[in-house]
């Protein structure tokens, strides 16, 4: 081989390339989050066994659930995007026959307490996910999160982001229905 | 503790004069290295000393605001508590965003002393910028620091306790792993700088290889213990008996690891044979760019991870814009300068160049997909391509088929001869290795059934790397030739791979785990083993409460060991037990057992491995860095920078 002289536009090839990359940085920082289909979706949903945020000494564990449809949601009081999608939640909590069961994720309990106290409970039961090992089970990629469960415990649909009144609309409450049907 | 009052403010005060003193530094050195002035070149020393101490005597301060539990300052309030054991509390210093940037500016300005010191034989002026180049970085990190992400700043309402450092942090890890890490990462801002001096000046030959190559190696090795370290640790503590997780922090840190190898490889290459000139430059740019990303990417949150630290965008964005600029700048640089570098020399296609060559290759094609499994999801996103989930089975599949051609290579690399090997003379070698490894990997699968043909590809290559190794000791030896300390330290590295290679596919073939519930005086089988639960008693640790168990392990009926697995729960979070997990470490098997939740019937939820050669991914880890310290000290370094 021999050693390489000229081609000097090449050498613009990795400063090209990391401009790109910073494209794509910058666009993730103000990016928002939709759907992603988890590897989950048809899969029965990763069991687990928490504690409850509003009596520690209580678990929760999905099994029981058995035999309704509910959804999943990760949320912590830290997180501005779940503060945007609660009055949501509080109108999906409405919905017959619904439950939703908040996955509380790396959060101070008692800001999470508080955070319930004021502006109100859309959850069944919230579960405390200190360490976030059952978001990683459940591959979860950010906080807020929402994962549909029909009444088998099968994972039927994955929400990314904070879930605006028409998603729950257009997408959560038909696939609810159809699920309950 | 008394505490003096304003050492807080007079840990800012030592912040701010380590930025001025750098960014004096910078400026009066690249003018001085521009023009040639020999008075001002002179500075370059004391000034590197004083930057050094101003970042050290700020540092201290902050250890002491922790030791004396200074809860007027926010930092320290959020990140420990009087309860928490004095180790602890002095690692929760770099425990938070905060402390751990600031650890960063520490080891910068660190290596930079080093670097002035250890110069003594390098011409003044090439001295002078790289010192100028590191010295611009760390002002640059320390300024976003003191700006954005000041530990000093006071609570205007002082809490009678502080918060408490995350339990799953307390942990011996925490005090080496995060500093040997960030050792790595600011190391290669050495030779990072080294490689825009060369930029700057255009002459990158010999010399320049040859005074590079014991900084990246340096580096390199940190980056090694620290990872391993970081791995050991996350084994351990988390509880699950695994050792890599793909997680986008742990990614982060593979990927400046694999660049800095390629970069170990292309050095040796430049330096011997004047080839991949280029190369080898860009190499040393993109390896401390991802040292930087790895660094900070996480922390600014662009990539939410569920290891998110920073929840103020603004904060990540100034991140990534300073990150941004110093890599756009010497990418800049390099398209401007780099058409000057040519290559000395020519090579064919079979010498040890060009295996050098496919080494490069197929680790930066790792490190590429890597990028790709981390970035994914944001790029398809950014290209509104749809969306898509990357997980451990991705990137398992896609880097398996580049890593056993690495193995391989790494055998054959070091029997090749520079510039051109002859067919006929290496085959004769290639037979006896053949013969050697694939012997011993029938005899192995012969007594062991293995379950996979990965296992025995895995345990081949681990062989292959070995009986390579000795064949050329023992060709060393029969020419007579010394080994030198370089030689030495790269065989045992290498040797390391190996070790760690055959650590991952015999624990992943042949690991055995069970998930049950055990009554007091039940017990459960796993393989050879017997596990009974012997008692639960409760005990009092410094901040916490624990359940810790007695399991009697036999084997064969023998009584073999008592495991004590513990349940802890912190003062700080009751509500949220953190398991302790309780392992039988020997060199050939690990023994892992830790405690679940209690169950009403008064049974306990207990979680058992048998991990055989587990320990061997570590001892190989540390037998690579190991090989890089034998390496760093060899003479022919020592005397380096003479010539140029």
């Amino acid at each position: 081989m021999k050693p390489k002289h000229g081609k000097s536009w090449l050498l613009v090839l990795p400063l090209l390339g990391f401009l790109g990359l910073l494209w794509v940085f910058l666009h993730g920082l103000q990016r928002d989050p939709h759907a992603l289909p988890s590897s989950w979706i048809g899969r029965p949903a990763p069991l687990f066994v928490l504690p409850r945020l509003d009596a520690p000494a209580q678990t929760f564990s999905p099994a029981m659930l058995r035999g309704r449809v509910w959804l999943l949601n990760v949320w912590a009081s830290w997180c501005e995007s779940c503060h945007t999608e609660h009055p949501t939640l509080m109108q999906l909590a409405q919905h017959d026959g619904l439950a939703i069961v908040g996955l509380n994720q790396q959060d101070v309990p008692d800001a999470a307490r508080a955070w319930l106290a004021k502006a109100g409970n859309p959850y069944l039961w919230s579960v405390m996910d200190r360490d976030a090992r059952v978001s990683i089970d459940y591959g979860v990629y950010g906080v807020p999160e929402t994962f549909v469960i029909d009444q088998a415990g099968i994972v039927r649909y994955r929400h990314l982001g904070s879930i605006s009144p028409q998603d729950a609309r257009d997408i959560l409450l038909p696939l609810i229905r159809k699920l309950q049907a | 503790m008394m505490m003096p009052p304003f050492l807080p403010e007079f840990g800012l005060l030592l912040l701010l004069t380590g930025a001025s003193c750098s960014l004096v530094m910078a400026l009066l050195l690249f003018y001085a290295a521009h023009h040639r002035h020999a008075l001002l070149l002179a500075l370059a020393r004391p000034l590197a000393l004083l930057q050094w101490l101003a970042m050290s005597g700020s540092f201290a301060c902050l250890l002491l605001l922790f030791a004396g539990n200074d809860f007027s300052v926010r930092y320290v309030a959020h990140n420990a508590n009087t309860a928490m054991p004095l180790p602890y509390r002095l690692g929760a210093a770099w425990g938070g965003h905060e402390g751990s940037l600031q650890l960063w500016t520490l080891l910068l300005s660190l290596w930079t002393l080093v670097v002035a010191v250890c110069s003594r034989r390098l011409p003044a002026v090439t001295r002078a910028q790289i010192l100028a180049t590191m010295g611009l970085i760390n002002a640059g990190f320390t300024l976003l620091l003191a700006a954005s992400a000041n530990p000093f700043a006071r609570l205007e309402v002082i809490p009678v306790d502080g918060r408490e450092l995350n339990p799953l942090l307390q942990d011996p890890g925490l005090i080496f792993h995060p500093p040997l890490l960030y050792m790595g990462y600011a190391g290669f801002a050495v030779v990072f700088a080294i490689a825009i001096t060369g930029l700057l000046s255009g002459r990158i030959d010999a010399a320049w290889a040859r005074w590079a190559r014991p900084w990246t190696i340096c580096a390199w090795m940190f980056l090694t213990a620290g990872i391993a370290l970081g791995s050991l640790w996350a084994y351990y503590e988390l509880g699950w008996g695994g050792w890599w997780f793909w997680d986008p922090v742990e990614n982060a840190s593979i990927m400046p690891w694999l660049l800095g190898t390629a970069l170990l490889h292309s050095l040796a290459a430049t330096e011997k044979r004047g080839v991949f000139k280029r190369w080898t430059v860009l190499l040393a740019i993109l390896t401390f760019s991802f040292a930087l990303i790895g660094a900070f990417l996480v922390r600014s949150g662009v990539l939410s991870s569920v290891h998110a630290f920073t929840s103020d965008p603004r904060r990540g964005l100034l991140i990534l814009l300073l990150t941004a600029l110093i890599i756009a700048a010497s990418l800049l640089l390099y398209a401007l300068r780099a058409d000057r570098l040519h290559g000395d020399s020519q090579f064919a296609p079979l010498s040890r160049e060009a295996l050098l060559l496919a080494n490069n290759i197929l680790l930066c094609v790792a490190t590429a997909s890597v990028l790709l499994g981390t970035l994914y999801p944001l790029l398809l996103d950014a290209l509104d391509l749809g969306k898509l989930s990357v997980g451990p089975p991705y990137f398992n599949q896609v880097l398996l088929p580049i890593f056993l051609p690495l193995l391989l290579c790494t055998g054959l690399g070091p029997q090749l001869r520079w510039k051109q090997q002859k067919l006929a003379a290496l085959l004769p070698a290639l037979g006896r290795i053949l013969l050697c490894c694939g012997g011993l990997t029938l005899l192995w699968s012969g007594l062991f059934s293995p379950p996979s043909v990965l296992t025995v590809l895995g345990v081949f290559s681990a062989l292959w790397i070995a009986s390579s190794i000795v064949h050329a000791l023992q060709q060393r030896l029969r020419g007579g030739k010394r080994l030198s300390m370089a030689t030495a330290g790269m065989h045992l590295a290498h040797l390391g791979l190996a070790v760690t290679t055959a650590g991952i596919a015999l624990s992943a073939a042949y690991s055995l785990e069970t998930d049950t519930q055990l009554g007091i005086g039940q017990s459960v089988r796993l393989g050879d083993y017997q596990f009974s639960l012997l008692s639960v008693e409760q005990g009092l640790g410094p901040n916490y409460l624990t359940s810790t168990a007695r399991i009697q392990v036999w084997q064969q009926g023998k009584p073999l060991r008592v495991l004590m697995p513990e349940k802890r729960r912190y003062q700080s979070q009751p509500d949220m037990p953190i398991s302790e997990a309780a392992i039988a470490a020997g060199p050939f098997s690990h023994l892992y057992a830790t405690l679940a939740d209690p169950i009403d019937n008064g049974s306990w939820g207990v979680r058992l491995y048998y991990k055989p050669m587990v320990s061997w991914i570590w001892a190989g880890a540390a037998l690579m860095a190991l090989g890089g310290l034998l390496a760093a000290v060899d003479r022919r370094y020592r005397r380096a920078g003479t010539a140029s």
